[in-house]
């Protein structure tokens, strides 16, 4: 429970390596405290989740999923955005067969130097994720 | 699968152990599924833990090693060589980050921090246990670098990389190369004026063949990664044809009917919209401001050498790395800020140098004769309630020496210090006692409690509660108030913005480590020199320059880099060739193979750059990628989900 009596949640964050991962790294180098339910898989780029480990996320208790995604940023190639958001589309499309509530599966883009904006995603996730259970 | 790993747990000093309860960290992993040696170590990087490691690795015959401490960004690259050091394939090490994701991040909540790294420790154990052992994939590699701004860094990083054999290419936003140190003139501590250090550089740098410089340039866009950066790069035209100092260019400069404040003398003099470089600026010639110039043609009418018809040109160029020296801004004091643009004659510690620099037998200041300078300290930096929190470190010692330099010039000024503490480190201690020598008064204040700056009829007077004479107030009055401004940030640097280069909290560039990592960026490549990346001294700016350059040369040097061997994989058995991963892939690495009646998909492994696009598209799930597949993701999960 936080300090408003709402459970911590539990989120687990698909990072990039060479674009979100400065910033989360970056988060805490300035002391940007986000929940300590905060759990970062990196992966070489967002287009790379696989929605089987998202549902498997859920299967074994986390709350959320949050991916940090490339956006324009990555390395690899512009269409990334795009790719991304496929993945998240047909996982929300699983998850609502599962009757798991798609809100529960969140995406934004986080370049290497949005540390406040990472935070600020953690903490408006764990909020509603709190409010939710 | 791993069945001998060994874990070590970093306090990191107190970086970690101060907010992670690290004992319960190890008491929590050390019995997890194939550990077979636990540590705790107070800094893991230190020689005598990576020797320990070392010597574990053999001793207990370990096949996997984690090591939970910093960022991978910092000592993944640390750790993997010592494993292979022991004997060990580098892949089968896996670094948990416990401290920017962890002790950091969460040092406002000491046990949610522990928490989370019993959870991110088992899960760097249940990845490794699952680890494959891999060998490293070569690329070529450019053999050239580019390097962003002419100043002193820039040039001297350029000649050092030319030197050793690279080819480089300087890319100076404006027409003259010299940057700030082109406006100074006698140099701590040889004395040397900028204008010589600039010459010296020029000639070096225009005289080696394996540099190209361009000036009045600056990089459009970027594409492509370390070993392969493509540049497009702009370069604007000066509309000057030959530009040699004659009568004809001297007639046109003084037809032209624009006249702007010159920045070159901080907005002192005012210069036109055609303007030659100053003393201490290269190359010597004439240039037309494109921004400024009102195209009237006058003169056109009196100089043949005026020519409009020049074209903005694009060029590309390619390059194993880049180095960014882009400088950096002097810090412009808010109006009123100690009475500047209020009060007459308050002006900025740059401002004065220059205006040494322009005047002879005496110093004088808008018509009046100066005796009694006042320098207030720590103006734009080390602010309590402004931005600039950091000390900008460089000014102490700029003022002090500044005002030595104006006695030795001028013998009847009386110089003033408003200071904060004075922090002339190092041998620039040697100048503050030159200054006490030479008789220069300095007072201290509070942070809290800083000078003032008075005017009363026409006097200007400067107030201070002196904690050096047990906080007496003190009050002078002052011919110049000289405001001893900080360096900031550049604005408006286009590879800043192209690279996504990230800055501190000062908003200077920042490298991966200060100390470990002094010139290099998270971006691959990428390094930083001189004072874009901080407030440095020319001697610090060089150095640091030569840093940068020996870190860009070590990326292109041998014409290959060694780039980590993640690539997908496809599982030929479950493949039935739908294509999806052929569409995916935006590098052309997936090839559509048919054996008798089977057809599947195969990576090629020297086109494929591990980006992972061609795994979740896959309706049978045949696609893995190295060192992140189904069984190491999945069981990383369990462990972080795990109560």
């Amino acid at each position: 429970m936080n300090e408003f009596g709402r459970k911590q949640a539990k989120i687990l964050v698909f990072s990039t390596e060479k674009i979100s991962d400065p910033a989360i790294d970056m988060a805490g180098l300035l002391k940007q405290y986000y929940p300590a339910g905060v759990y970062v898989i990196s992966l070489p780029c967002s287009s790379a989740v696989k929605p089987r480990w998202i549902l498997h996320a859920y299967e074994k208790g986390f709350d959320g999923v949050f991916i940090a995604a490339d956006g324009s940023d990555c390395p690899h190639d512009e269409s990334c955005t795009e790719k991304t958001g496929r993945i998240v589309m047909q996982t929300h499309e699983k998850m609502k067969e599962m009757n798991l509530d798609p809100a529960r599966l969140r995406m934004a883009a986080i370049c290497s130097v949005c540390s406040e904006a990472f935070v600020k995603q953690m903490k408006s996730f764990n909020d509603y994720l709190g409010n939710e259970s | 699968m791993k069945k001998k790993i060994g874990v070590y747990i970093c306090h990191c000093g107190g970086n970690i152990s101060d907010y992670v309860d690290v004992e319960k960290v190890y008491a929590e992993v050390r019995n997890e599924k194939g550990v077979a040696l636990a540590k705790i170590t107070m800094f893991a990087c230190a020689d005598a833990n990576q020797k320990e490691m070392e010597a574990d690795i053999p001793e207990k015959d370990l096949d996997g090693v984690v090591v939970a401490s910093c960022s991978p960004q910092l000592h993944l690259t640390t750790f993997r060589a010592v494993v292979e050091r022991a004997g060990l394939n580098k892949y089968d090490y896996v670094h948990a980050n416990i401290r920017e994701q962890g002790s950091w991040a969460h040092s406002d909540n000491k046990s949610g921090a522990t928490e989370n790294a019993i959870h991110v420790v088992k899960a760097a154990i249940a990845k490794v246990r699952n680890a494959e052992s891999l060998e490293p994939i070569k690329i070529s590699s450019v053999k050239a670098v580019a390097v962003i701004g002419a100043g002193v860094s820039g040039m001297r990083s350029a000649i050092a990389l030319a030197k050793a054999g690279c080819k480089v290419y300087i890319i100076e936003r404006d027409h003259f190369v010299g940057g700030r140190v082109a406006q100074w003139e006698n140099l701590f501590s040889t004395n040397e004026t900028g204008e010589e250090i600039i010459k010296r550089l020029y000639n070096d740098t225009i005289n080696n063949d394996n540099i190209t410089l361009y000036t009045g340039a600056q990089v459009l866009s970027q594409s492509g990664n370390i070993g392969s950066y493509r540049l497009k790069v702009q370069i604007n035209p000066g509309f000057v044809r030959n530009s040699v100092y004659s009568y004809e260019m001297d007639e046109a400069i003084s037809v032209c009917p624009i006249k702007i404040p010159d920045l070159f003398n901080f907005g002192f003099t005012q210069r036109k919209a055609i303007y030659r470089n100053h003393s201490g600026q290269l190359p010597i010639m004439a240039v037309i401001d494109d921004e400024n110039c009102t195209r009237c043609g006058d003169c056109e009418k009196v100089c043949k050498d005026i020519d409009f018809s020049q074209q903005k040109k694009e060029i590309n160029i390619e390059v194993g790395s880049v180095l960014v020296a882009s400088g950096f801004d002097t810090y412009t004091p808010k109006n009123n800020e100690f009475g500047y643009c209020v009060i007459d004659n308050v002006i900025t510690l740059p401002q004065l140098k220059r205006l040494v620099a322009m005047s002879d037998r005496h110093l004088e200041y808008k018509g009046n004769r100066i005796k009694n300078i006042a320098y207030i300290y720590c103006v734009g930096s080390r602010q309590l309630d402004g931005e600039n929190k950091y000390c900008s470190r460089y000014c102490c010692t700029a003022a002090i020496h500044t005002a030595t330099e104006i006695r030795r010039k001028y013998k009847e000024i009386n110089n003033y210090h408003f200071t904060r503490g004075v922090r002339t480190y190092g041998k620039q201690e040697i100048y503050y006692s030159e200054a006490l020598k030479m008789g220069d008064v300095f007072m201290q204040s509070f942070d809290n409690e800083l000078p003032e700056v008075l005017q009363k009829g026409n006097k200007t007077f400067v107030k201070i509660k002196d904690i050096l004479t047990e906080q007496k107030e003190l009050k002078l009055q002052a011919d110049l108030v000289v405001l001893v401004t900080s360096m900031v940030p550049r604005d408006g640097i286009s590879v800043n913005d192209l690279f996504k280069l990230p800055k501190g909290r000062d908003g200077f560039l920042k490298e991966i480590h200060l100390k470990l990592r002094p010139v290099e960026t998270v971006i691959d490549g990428i390094t930083i020199a001189g004072c874009c990346q901080g407030p440095m001294n020319l001697t610090e700016s060089v150095n640091s320059a030569l840093s940068a350059a020996t870190k860009s040369y070590s990326y292109v040097s041998k014409g290959e880099l060694e780039l980590e061997p993640i690539i997908a994989k496809v599982d030929k058995e479950a493949c039935t060739w739908c294509d999806a991963c052929f569409k995916a892939c935006p590098f052309d690495a997936i090839i559509k193979v048919e054996e008798g009646f089977k057809v599947f998909a195969r990576v090629s492994d020297s086109i494929c750059k591990g980006c992972g696009m061609c795994l979740p598209v896959c309706p049978k799930d045949a696609i893995e990628l190295n060192s992140y597949t189904n069984r190491e993701i999945e069981e990383m999960i369990d462990m972080l989900a795990s109560d």
